[in-house]
């Protein structure tokens, strides 16, 4: 019997062309074609101006360079505004910028001219010698300057606020009027990004003699870029190709769809007629991709004197940058996921969407749960310090308790369904949490520590995290003669490991060979019907639809391998490619059935000439029955009812040093329940990764923007991204495995998790170990140090 | 305005590359778009994140730092040589390479080329690391996928496989 592989740590496939350095990541495409030509962008200096003339005719004369583009030259739907690709009622100022900018930039870094030239060095020398005339006008940068209005971003979008929207569940004002006991906080998170270590990236080739056009882009979504790439070319969809080619890392930028560069290369490519590619650096990445997290929260909480919430009021303001591609998406989350796996019995959530003049904000991997569970932490360890109660014993009495589910929250999430919570078990998790990280015997930890002249706290954090958001995703498997299996579906893969994870769980769906499967992803040639990899939806809706279309398979070898043997289908089994009468040594070979589902049958292979000795089909009937198709193959959709809802809770213990304010992480401790996990180590691999951005974003990353919109850390230099040396040494993980009832698998996401809690964990520990309220993140030593003057009792300040 | 073209010999992997290119082509662009050779990767070209990290003349250094000019004596390692002879087609695994493979050490595989050289030298200088010292030869590159923790598993993995096969 085949060992089930599903569960277990299988070795990467993919592994070994990364090793070997044989991957094929966008840039690396193409490079041996001496066709080949180079794009480079001329991009705004100025976060605010009106553009009054634009003269390219010094480029020309560079040698090398083949063309140039500005806005003038670009006509029909290229001309028009970017797709605004997730509208929603509430969104009522809704814009978005134009492939290149027309009459006016709203950031630094906002495309302007597009140059064609042999290579990057003679593209980027002609970009210099474009020179553009500007009328300055005066930027908007930041939540207050945004809030106050003194200045307007787009001048017809009063207030700068794109859209404001509320919800609420019950009457929390009212709650917290009559509650016995209320707080006020006022709590901020600044800007940061994705980063991943490859860029953006697009190539793109015109066939003339099939009139097709070939795309590869480094991206999330390869079938929404073959869309708009159509739309907006005016070309029919199925005149374009999009391929995902090896992708070096996107955590949420590369779902952005389309960027100005993936609509300016197939341009060029189809007016040159030569292949064209564009690889962003690394300063590109930070001024004209995409940033996230900055929003700013007023809280108001009535609580009873067991620390249960009976209102909750928030209130915030979330920056999304100049533009709105992508819609609400990050605070609809934030105002929906901050209520964690707690049920407060009133709620009120209202938050405005506001216009700044700095680079759009679209998801980053946790997709404004970082903030919600920042907020509702540092509420919950506020109620905690206020009763003088543990901070788990608030927290318990809060819980969403595990015969609660299915538990409807009365709001609606960010895919438009009702917020309702499919399972989970939160006290069992905080146990397991407790035990890992010792919160019992932390007390005790603090006096030795603090006999030594050491400064230690330790900190929780809760979060659930709706993942495996719909509508769906599809998978085609196909068993060829020679009995290997090939199998499509659409998502994209950038380095979760999908060729490994989906390829167990057609090993084990179909009774085939692991070896004997391949994956194909993000390939619009083989699977033009997709959505993409956010929100850690991957293994959810892919890995539910692989399973599906393997299980038709499955039904379909069966039936042929049925008749060939003369046996019945329920006593056949499938196990390592061999269909077999159980407890006999009849049998045939998944190849040979391959063979038979087709009436074809031209021995090409061995597989085709061991078909002879069998007999299936009527022969009184069409060869192809009605309601059947020729080949060994099973295609399925997945499409859930509505998300499902994974959940964890990390616990960290830090020390601060009394003079420097240096914060050192001592101990970090997760606990993380996503349901059946197909690989562990895959799973373990996407919580390191996590817990390793998040303490990037708690303790090291910003963007630094000054007051007139420049980024002025926009390099590997001067952001912070943590080294080796700035992560915890290890992390404790513990697994809790509820399945989710709304799929075949019990499955649930688990790619963003590992960074949703750690501004709020670390803000716990920090505030534990120092004594004062932390209330904006991310922290520095200087910040904290400076926090510690404005906290020193004055009477012990020299 | 055209720019001087220069006849460069690269000495890469064992075999020679004969490239023109103008003397301002980075090492990393060369060996890339000149010599083919793109498993060394480029993530920001100001030296900090380690992605294209190759060994010339044994030493890790970073190529987007270096002009191709600049390395015509010297003899270049890059990812695609760190494979071992064994007769099979595509060679037999490194030690580091291996090691990654075993400790999940990689995730979207962009920086790894970066660490696999950065560890090959890391581990010719001391060869049998502390997972603090295993840590300190990791700490000038940067990963956005693994957080680290594998990576170093993969360090002190790759000595004994070293030790293994030695």
């Amino acid at each position: 019997m085949t060992t089930k592989l599903f569960g277990t740590k299988v070795a990467r496939v993919e592994d070994q062309r990364f090793l070997r350095g044989q991957g094929r990541y966008v840039d690396d495409l193409l490079h041996d074609d001496p066709r080949l030509l180079h794009a480079a962008v001329l991009r705004s200096p100025h976060a605010h101006a009106r553009i009054t003339d634009i003269d390219v005719a010094d480029v020309l004369d560079v040698e090398g360079v083949v063309a140039v583009w500005t806005h003038d030259d670009l006509t029909d739907a290229m001309a028009e505004p970017l797709p605004l690709l997730i509208p929603h009622p509430t969104l009522t100022h809704g814009r978005t910028q134009y492939a290149l900018a027309k009459d006016e930039v709203n950031y630094v870094g906002e495309a302007i001219a597009f140059v064609v030239a042999v290579d990057r060095y003679v593209a980027e020398d002609a970009v210099a010698r474009i020179r553009v005339s500007y009328e300055h006008l005066e930027p908007v940068v930041g939540i207050d300057a945004a809030r106050a209005a003194k200045r307007l971003v787009h001048d017809d979008v009063p207030g700068n606020v794109g859209a404001r929207m509320e919800q609420e569940n019950g009457d929390a004002r009212a709650a917290i009027a009559d509650a016995p006991h209320t707080l006020v906080l006022d709590l901020d998170i600044e800007r940061s990004a994705c980063t991943p270590m490859e860029g953006r990236g697009t190539v793109a080739r015109w066939d003339p003699d099939t009139s097709r056009l070939t795309v590869w882009s480094s991206t999330q979504t390869s079938t929404g870029v073959r869309g708009c790439v159509a739309a907006k070319l005016g070309l029919d969809l199925a005149k374009v190709d999009v391929i995902t080619p090896d992708v070096g890392g996107g955590f949420g930028v590369k779902v952005v769809h389309p960027w100005p560069e993936e609509l300016l290369v197939p341009l060029a490519a189809k007016t040159l007629g030569r292949p064209v590619k564009f690889t962003e650096d690394r300063r590109e990445h930070f001024i004209s991709s995409a940033h996230e997290r900055a929003q700013q929260h007023h809280v108001e909480v009535g609580f009873d004197d067991d620390g249960r919430v009976l209102g909750l009021n928030v209130e915030f303001w979330h920056d999304h940058g100049a533009y709105t591609p992508y819609g609400l998406i990050v605070p609809i989350i934030t105002s929906t996921q901050l209520l964690g796996p707690y049920k407060p019995l009133n709620y009120r959530v209202v938050f405005e969407s506001l216009y700044t003049n700095t680079v759009i904000v679209t998801p980053y991997r946790g997709a404004g749960r970082p903030q919600g569970c920042f907020v509702m932490e540092r509420t919950m360890d506020a109620i905690a310090a206020y009763l003088g109660k543990d901070r788990t014993e608030v927290r318990s009495t809060n819980f969403i308790q595990p015969d609660e589910f299915p538990y409807e929250h009365g709001l609606i999430f960010q895919d438009g369904r009702e917020l309702t919570y499919d399972s989970g078990d939160y006290p069992a998790s905080l146990e397991k949490l407790k035990a890992l990280v010792g919160w019992d015997e932390f007390e005790d930890f603090r006096a030795e520590m603090a006999a030594q002249g050491r400064r230690v706290g330790i900190g929780l954090a809760c979060y659930v995290e709706g993942t495996g958001v719909g509508p769906y995703e599809g998978a085609h498997v196909h068993v060829e003669t020679s009995g290997k299996v090939k199998v499509a579906t659409g998502l994209t893969t950038q380095g979760q490991g999908h060729q490994t994870a989906f390829a167990q769980i057609v090993a084990d769906t179909l009774g085939v060979r692991f070896e004997d499967v391949e994956i194909t992803t993000g390939d619009t040639r083989k699977m033009p019907y997709a959505v993409g990899t956010f929100a850690s939806r991957a293994a959810v809706m892919s890995g539910s639809a692989i399973h599906l279309a393997a299980l038709r398979a499955k039904e379909k070898a069966l039936r042929i391998a049925a008749e060939a043997l003369e046996a019945a289908e329920e006593d056949l089994e499938i196990v390592d490619g061999v269909v077999s009468v159980r407890g006999t040594d009849t049998s045939i070979d998944l190849g040979t059935v391959a063979v038979l589902s087709n009436p074809l049958r031209y021995a090409f292979d061995e597989a085709s000439k061991a078909a002879t000795q069998f007999s299936v089909g009527d022969p009184g009937k069409p060869p192809v029955a009605e309601d059947d198709e020729p080949g060994l193959e099973g295609k399925d959709f997945y499409s859930p009812p509505r998300s499902t809802f994974a959940n964890g809770m990390h616990a960290v213990i830090v020390e601060t040093d009394p003079d420097t304010a240096e914060i050192t992480i001592l101990k970090y401790a997760v606990v993380h329940d996503c349901g059946h996990l197909i690989n562990p180590m895959i799973v373990e691999g996407q919580i390191h990764g996590g817990v390793a951005q998040g303490v990037g974003g708690a303790l090291y990353e910003r963007m630094a923007y000054d007051e007139s919109g420049q980024l002025l850390n926009a390099s590997f230099m001067d952001f912070l991204m943590p080294y080796a040396s700035e992560v915890p040494t290890s992390i404790d993980i513990d697994h809790l495995e509820t399945p989710s009832p709304l799929n075949p698998l019990g499955i649930k996401g688990a790619g963003e998790a590992g960074v949703i809690p750690s501004a709020a964990v670390f803000a716990a520990a920090i505030e534990d170990a120092e004594g004062f309220p932390i209330t904006a993140m991310p922290i520095s030593p200087s910040e904290l140090y400076a926090l510690r003057l404005t906290h020193a009792d004055p009477e012990e300040t020299p | 305005m055209s720019e001087q073209i220069h006849d460069v010999r690269l000495h890469v992997n064992g075999s020679v590359h004969e490239v023109r290119v103008p003397a301002r082509r980075l090492l990393s662009d060369a060996l890339r778009h000149d010599c083919g050779l793109t498993g060394t990767h480029v993530g920001c070209e100001h030296g900090v994140c380690g992605a294209c990290t190759v060994l010339v003349d044994g030493a890790p250094m970073r190529s987007c730092l270096m002009l191709a000019v600049s390395a015509v004596d010297a003899e270049i390692t890059t990812v695609e040589g760190l494979t071992e002879v064994d007769g099979t087609p595509q060679g037999r695994l490194s030690p580091v390479q291996q090691a990654f493979s075993d400790c999940h050490g990689l995730q979207c595989g962009f920086c790894t080329p970066g660490f696999l050289t950065t560890i090959t030298a890391g581990l010719e200088e001391n060869p049998d690391p502390t997972e603090d010292e295993a840590r300190e030869m990791i700490a000038g590159n940067l990963c956005r996928c693994t957080g680290y923790q594998n990576i170093v598993k993969s360090v002190l993995r790759a000595a004994e496989i070293k030790q293994e096969r030695a």
